[in-house]
C-alpha cells in the first residue's frame, strides 16, 4: 500500500538534474530583436526627415501588415503562443519599409508586409526556421508584381517643389546613362566620368550620399551615415561580426575598382543604393546566413560579387536584393562545407 | 561566334534557367531533391543525357524530317528518339561502365519522361540553332538544371531539421521554395 502511494505521488526531488547549457545569459531571441529595432532608429529617423510624413505611412503600413500577417497565422492556422512581443515581426516590417520607395501606395506596403511574414516567415515554421531573409523576399515579390510603383522615388521633402514630386536615383541615373550609347560617346570626348556625370544631373556629391540627403531612393537607404551607427550598435552588442558586412563591401569595392577603373566608381558604388544596408542588416540576419565566420566571408563575396554584376551587367538597377535572395538559398550548401573542426580533430579525420 | 555561345552557354545557364524560369523538368526537381548525393547524381545524369539527346534530335530534324518535309512528326518522333536514345545509353553504360551505371541507378530511365530533355530539344530547332549552338545551349540547360537541383537539395536537408508546420511537410514547401528561388532568379533578368 505504501509503496503504491509513494510511485503516484512522487515526493519533489531536492536536486534537479538537466543536461546543459546551465548558464543563462539572458539573451533570448526578444532581446535580440528589441536590439535591432532600436539599432534601425538612426535611419528610420532620417527617412522621415527625408521623406516627411509619408515615410512614416509606408513604415506603419508594412509593420502592421507583418504584425497582422503573425497574428492571424499564429493564432489561426498555427494555433500557437502568438509571440508578437518578439519584436521579430517588427523588424520585418521596417526592414522591408526601408527597401521601398516614399511614393509607394500605403496598401501595397500593407501586401508586402504581410507576405514577408507569410510567405518569408511562417510558411517555414516561424522565427529561426526560414531559408529566405523575408524583407527581401517581399521586396522581390512587390518588385515582380508593381514595378511601376517600385520605381516611383519621391524627392525628398527638402527638395520637393509642386511641379516635380519624383525624380531618378543615383543608381538609376548611372544604368540609364550607361546603356545610351550617344551620350557615352559625348562623355568620353569631354572627358567626364560617368560617376561626374550622375552628380552633376543630381546635383551631388560624395558627402551627401554619405549622409543621405538630397538625393532619392528607397526609405531607409539613403543615409549611409545613420546605417552604420546601427550597424555599430548591433557589433557592440554582439549581435553581429564583422565578416559578412566587409567582405561584401570589399568585394563590391574591389570589382567596381577593377572592372570600373577609378576609385571614384568604387566608391560611387560602395556609397550608393542599399548596399550598406544590405550588408549591416540583412545578411547579417541569424537566421538566413552561415554558421561559421568562413561561411559568412564566402556568403558576403558572393553577395558582393553578385551585387555588382547585376549593377553592371543586369537589368535592374540595383541588385542587393536579389544577390542576398540568390545567396540565401546557397547557405545550406555553404554551411554543409564549412564545417569547422571538432576540438582535437586532425585534418586526416575530418576528411 | 565564340562570343555569341559564350552568351548562350550563360543566359541556359542563369537567365532561361531550365528549371526556375522555364519551367520544365519539375518532376525530378521536386522528386529527387531530397538528398544531395541523389541530386548529384541526377543532374549529371540529366545534363549528359541532355546533350546526347540535342545531338541526335538536331540531326534527325535537320538530315531526315526537314529533307522529307515530315516536321509536323517533330513531336512525336523526338519523343520516341529519345526513349530510345536512353534505353540504349542505360544498356552500353550497363555493359562497359558497371561502376557508372551502379552511381547512376535509377535515375537514367527516370530520365525518359523528363520533359525538359524533349523541351530543350525542342527549343533548340525553334531557336533555329546550329549544331554547336544547340549542343552549347543543352550543356548549359544541363548544368543549370544541376545547379538548381543542388541549390533545391542543400534547401530541402536543412528543412529535414526545421519545425515545419504539418500541411507543410514535402512536396508543399518544396513548390515554395521553388517558387521563391525562381523569384531570386528574376535578379538575372536582362544580364546578357
Amino acid at each position: 500500500m505504501n509503496t503504491t502511494t509513494a510511485a503516484l505521488n512522487p515526493a519533489p526531488p531536492r536536486l534537479l538534474v538537466t543536461s546543459s547549457p546551465h548558464i543563462y545569459s539572458g539573451l533570448t531571441a526578444t532581446r535580440v530583436m528589441w536590439d535591432v529595432n532600436v539599432s534601425l532608429v538612426p535611419a528610420l529617423a532620417m527617412a522621415i526627415y527625408n521623406f516627411g510624413a509619408r515615410a512614416a505611412i509606408v513604415i506603419l503600413a508594412s509593420v502592421l501588415g507583418a504584425v497582422v500577417a503573425e497574428f492571424l497565422i499564429q493564432k489561426f492556422l498555427m494555433k500557437k503562443p502568438v509571440c508578437i512581443s518578439d519584436g521579430s515581426a517588427i523588424v520585418t516590417g521596417i526592414l522591408l519599409a526601408f527597401c521601398v520607395p516614399a511614393a509607394l501606395p500605403t496598401w501595397i506596403a500593407f501586401v508586402g508586409g504581410f507576405i514577408a511574414i507569410a510567405l518569408g516567415k511562417q510558411v517555414y515554421g516561424g522565427l529561426g526556421q526560414n531559408i529566405f531573409n523575408p524583407a527581401h523576399v517581399a521586396r522581390a515579390f512587390l518588385l515582380g508584381s508593381w514595378p511601376v510603383y517600385m520605381t516611383t522615388w519621391l524627392k525628398p521633402a527638402a527638395l520637393m517643389t509642386p511641379d516635380a514630386m519624383t525624380c531618378a536615383t543615383p543608381l538609376g541615373v548611372i544604368k540609364t546613362a550607361a546603356r545610351d550609347v550617344e551620350l557615352m560617346k559625348q562623355l568620353s570626348e569631354s572627358g567626364t566620368s560617368l560617376v561626374s556625370h550622375v552628380f552633376n544631373q543630381l546635383h551631388i556629391g560624395f558627402s551627401d550620399l554619405f549622409w543621405g540627403i538630397n538625393f532619392s531612393g528607397s526609405l531607409g537607404e539613403t543615409s549611409k551615415a545613420a546605417l552604420l551607427l546601427g550597424g555599430i550598435f548591433l557589433l557592440i552588442r554582439g549581435h553581429i561580426t564583422w565578416h559578412g558586412p566587409i567582405a561584401m563591401c570589399a568585394t563590391v569595392f574591389a570589382g567596381a575598382l577593377l572592372f570600373g577603373g577609378s576609385l571614384e566608381f568604387a566608391m560611387f558604388h560602395l556609397l550608393t543604393g542599399g548596399l550598406i544596408i544590405g550588408a549591416v542588416f540583412m545578411i547579417t540576419d541569424m537566421v538566413t546566413s552561415p554558421m561559421t565566420s568562413t561561411g559568412q566571408l564566402i556568403f558576403g563575396f558572393g553577395c558582393g560579387a553578385l551585387t555588382l554584376l547585376i549593377r553592371m551587367k543586369g537589368g535592374y538597377p540595383e541588385g542587393v536584393c536579389y544577390s542576398i535572395l540568390i545567396m540565401n538559398s546557397l547557405v545550406p550548401l555553404i554551411d554543409k562545407f564549412t564545417v569547422p573542426r571538432k576540438f582535437g580533430q586532425t585534418k586526416e579525420i575530418a576528411a | 561566334m565564340g562570343a555569341e555561345l559564350i552568351s548562350i552557354f550563360i543566359v541556359a545557364i542563369f537567365i532561361e534557367n531550365v528549371v526556375l524560369s522555364q519551367v520544365l523538368g519539375l518532376c525530378p526537381f521536386i522528386g529527387v531533391s531530397s538528398k544531395i548525393d541523389s541530386a548529384v547524381g541526377m543532374g549529371l545524369a540529366v545534363t549528359f543525357v541532355l546533350l546526347m539527346a540535342s545531338v541526335v534530335t538536331w540531326s534527325v530534324q535537320n538530315f531526315i524530317l526537314v529533307p522529307l518535309q515530315l516536321e509536323y512528326l517533330q513531336t512525336i518522333s523526338f519523343i520516341l528518339i529519345i526513349a530510345a536514345l536512353v534505353q540504349f545509353v542505360e544498356m552500353v553504360v550497363k555493359k562497359t561502365a558497371p561502376a557508372l551505371y551502379q552511381s547512376l541507378g535509377v535515375f537514367l530511365p527516370l530520365i525518359t519522361t523528363n520533359c525538359a530533355v524533349l523541351g530543350i530539344s525542342l527549343i533548340n530547332i525553334k531557336k533555329g540553332y546550329n549544331l554547336i549552338e544547340a549542343t552549347v545551349n543543352a550543356g548549359g540547360a544541363g548544368l543549370g538544371f544541376f545547379f538548381a537541383l543542388l541549390i533545391m537539395a542543400g534547401i530541402r536537408e536543412r528543412l529535414d531539421i526545421s519545425e515545419l508546420p504539418e500541411t507543410m511537410k514535402g512536396a508543399p514547401i518544396a513548390f515554395v521554395t521553388a517558387g521563391l528561388l525562381a523569384t531570386a532568379f528574376m535578379g538575372f533578368s536582362g544580364l546578357v
